[in-house]
């Protein structure tokens, strides 16, 4: 085990991935000579090289698409995006050849492919550049989707999805880089997709969350604890595949549920849960599900409205006192 | 050049005055930053001013003007008063946008300035669409749009390019080349060091210069706005700049040596344009005046900005649809 960052960890299970399979390599802007602009790729153009380390000018649609040609024949890219907001440029690229040459073809052809950024609100960047894209994509059939909240499932699921013979999409989360936790150093401990993550139990109310947002809901179970109610808070971290069977379990168990994500609450992620959860353990359920959701308006760029929009630990709080009749 | 503008040493003061207030403003709203009391990116237009000074110049106040996130110095150049620039910073509901904005989304529609731009590239359609309302209208205005080298490779500036060409808008595309893409130098961004050729593909005027003076921005571009004007064709301008500070405030920018920074600060153009003034035509006490004029402006927009109140979260919705809420 070693004690590293969350943007460490990504990185080590990018180089170790690049050492096991030369077919590897990584794509994107200011990835190499710039050591990336979130310094998530730093060293690697020393150790890898021009061939394997590649700086893209600012061309996201061309870039996705010749990794996703690269990939049809072979190859295993990852392509970084500065953030996943910028993905939208690309969006043609993913959904209508990186999600659809398997089908199209007849399941000739596969597209081994890792698409990796960082997601959601970063600190008043403003209504451009804070999109949560998760949903967006999961939305579409061919895709996987993953939102790791600690550096080891960050490491463990990426060295997943980079062995994966699916398109696979990773959130990662600009205020996430810096935090710290223990990782294997194991280079071949892979984290499984589409296994949900108990990480405090509890027995009153199911806080289901990823990414960022799974550091806000343990916040809350803190905070709820000292009141007497002990919110279980789950990691989903694989939001496609979904891992139904832990979410019906715990709701067995708790009887409620709050999701808390970050995005708007039309449609997404969330909704998708509340109705997996609502068909499938309809006569657990004692309250509705709720949702804890970005505001239904583009991001704001002054801080105070910024933070009123994005959901924090208060919406979390309010939203558990709700489903427990409380408020 | 076919057009030779009257030239007056009221005009040059002015020019220069324009040069040196948005650099007055940038220095201000870069302490203002590191106080912590700007946040989110901060992209400072330090060393290009001439261009937005000359460009304005020579633009009719109701000639359309989009740019990018690097904004400040165009929105001012254009009217916008320096109180409602700092305020926006500021995140005041005084603000251009009403502290929704921040600094990357600079609007001003009463001086026609339809606004700073987060998402490389994706402007220059909007720019041009702008120009086609101008020409379905039957009216004679114009539009300018600015960019980096760094978007003339996306596919937005071509597409873009090539309608406005093939449907003759009214429009001159501006590429302000500062030979740098965020941490890339434009011999890594592009196939060739010519920007304006570009513009060959799509059958479109050109032109190119090394910009030395504001008054060379305004010969330059006046003759493609009557282009524009007159025959309503589009021309692609690359005028080739540096900035001085970072890509954005979080750029340590280790990708350029000291020497070629400093190298490249004595030719500064708008410390040329005052030793000009000064040394040459004798004008010592009126730039002095002008200058201590320009301090009084600056320190009032700084008062203005942090005396003004935060928007409230009632404009949330407001702004984001007209008319009612869509839920
Ligand atoms: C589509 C897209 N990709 C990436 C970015 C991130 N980004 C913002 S500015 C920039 C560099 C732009 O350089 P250039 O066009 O030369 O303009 P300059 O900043 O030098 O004025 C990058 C990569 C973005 N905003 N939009």
């Amino acid at each position: 085990m070693t004690v590293m960052r969350y943007r460490e960890a990504i990185r080590a299970a990018m180089m170790e991935e690049m050492e096991r399979d030369s077919r590897v390599f990584l794509v994107g802007e200011e990835v190499g000579h710039y050591q990336g602009a979130y310094k998530v790729s730093e060293g690697m153009l020393e150790r890898f090289g021009e061939k394997r380390v590649l700086d893209a000018p600012i061309t996201e649609s061309g870039f996705t698409g010749i990794s996703i040609g690269a990939a049809m024949v072979g190859l295993r890219p990852i392509v970084e995006y500065m953030t996943w907001n910028f993905s939208a440029v690309a969006f043609d690229q993913i959904l209508n050849n990186a999600a659809k040459l398997r089908q199209m073809s007849g399941g000739q052809l596969t597209v081994p492919i890792v698409f990796r950024a960082p997601n959601a609100s970063a600190k008043q960047v403003g209504s451009q550049h804070s999109h949560a894209m998760e949903h967006f994509y999961a939305h579409i059939p061919g895709l996987k989707v993953l939102a790791p909240a600690t550096p080891a499932d960050a490491k463990g699921l990426l060295k997943t999805a980079i062995r994966d013979d699916n398109p696979v999409l990773f959130m990662e989360s600009e205020t996430l880089y810096n935090i710290k936790g223990e990782v294997s150093d194991d280079p071949d401990l892979l984290v499984p997709m589409g296994k949900a993550n108990i990480v405090r139990p509890g027995k009153d109310v199911s806080i289901i969350a990823w990414s960022r947002m799974v550091h806000v809901a343990l916040e809350a179970a803190t905070e709820l604890a000292k009141e007497g109610v002990e919110a279980e808070v789950i990691d989903v971290r694989s939001l496609r595949p979904l891992d139904e069977t832990t979410l019906v379990e715990s709701v067995t168990r708790t009887h409620r549920a709050v999701v808390a994500h970050e995005g708007w609450p039309y449609g997404g992620v969330g909704a998708e849960i509340a109705d997996r959860l609502q068909r499938l353990a309809f006569d657990e359920l004692d309250a509705p599900i709720l949702r804890a959701t970005t505001l239904d308006v583009p991001m704001p760029y002054n801080a105070k409205l910024e933070q009123h929009v994005i959901p924090g630990v208060a919406r979390v709080l309010e939203n558990v006192r709700a489903v427990l009749y409380r408020s | 050049m076919t057009t030779t503008l009257p030239k007056s040493d009221e005009l040059s003061l002015d020019l220069y005055r324009q040069m040196h207030t948005i650099r007055r403003f940038e220095e201000e709203a870069a302490r203002a930053y590191a106080q912590g009391k700007i946040g989110g990116f901060l992209h400072l237009y330090i060393g290009q001013e001439p261009i937005a000074v000359g460009a304005s110049s020579v633009m009719r106040p109701d000639d359309y003007l989009l740019t990018t996130y690097r904004d400040h110095g165009m929105a001012l150049a254009r009217g916008m008063s320096p109180r409602a620039a700092m305020a926006e910073l500021f995140g005041k509901v005084t603000g251009c946008s009403k502290g929704l904005g921040g600094s990357m989304h600079f609007f001003d529609v009463e001086h026609s300035m339809l606004g700073g731009y987060g998402i490389v590239g994706g402007h220059i359609p909007i720019a041009a669409g702008t120009a086609f309302a101008s020409k379905y209208r039957g009216e004679d205005r114009v539009t300018l749009v600015f960019f980096g080298e760094g978007a003339c490779s996306i596919g937005d500036f071509h597409e873009g390019l090539s309608l406005a060409a093939l449907w003759k808008l009214p429009i001159v595309f501006v590429c302000e080349n500062n030979e740098y893409s965020m941490g890339t130098p434009m011999s890594r961004t592009m196939s060739v060091e010519d920007v304006s050729m570009k513009a060959l593909g799509y059958g479109m005027a050109r032109d190119r210069f090394f910009v030395e003076s504001v008054d060379q921005v305004r010969e330059h571009l006046a003759e493609a706005i009557e282009r524009a004007r007159t025959l309503s064709e589009p021309t692609l301008v690359e005028i080739r700049t540096y900035r001085f500070r970072g890509h954005s405030m979080s750029d340590p920018g280790k990708y350029r040596t000291p020497d070629e920074l400093e190298d490249r600060k004595k030719k500064d153009a708008v410390l040329r344009a005052r030793a000009e003034l000064v040394d040459e035509k004798g004008l010592k006490e009126a730039v002095e005046k002008l200058e201590a004029e320009v301090e009084e402006v600056i320190a009032d927009a700084v008062r203005f900005a942090e005396e003004s109140p935060e928007p409230g979260i009632e404009l949330l919705e407001a702004t984001t649809y007209s008319g009612e809420f869509a839920r």
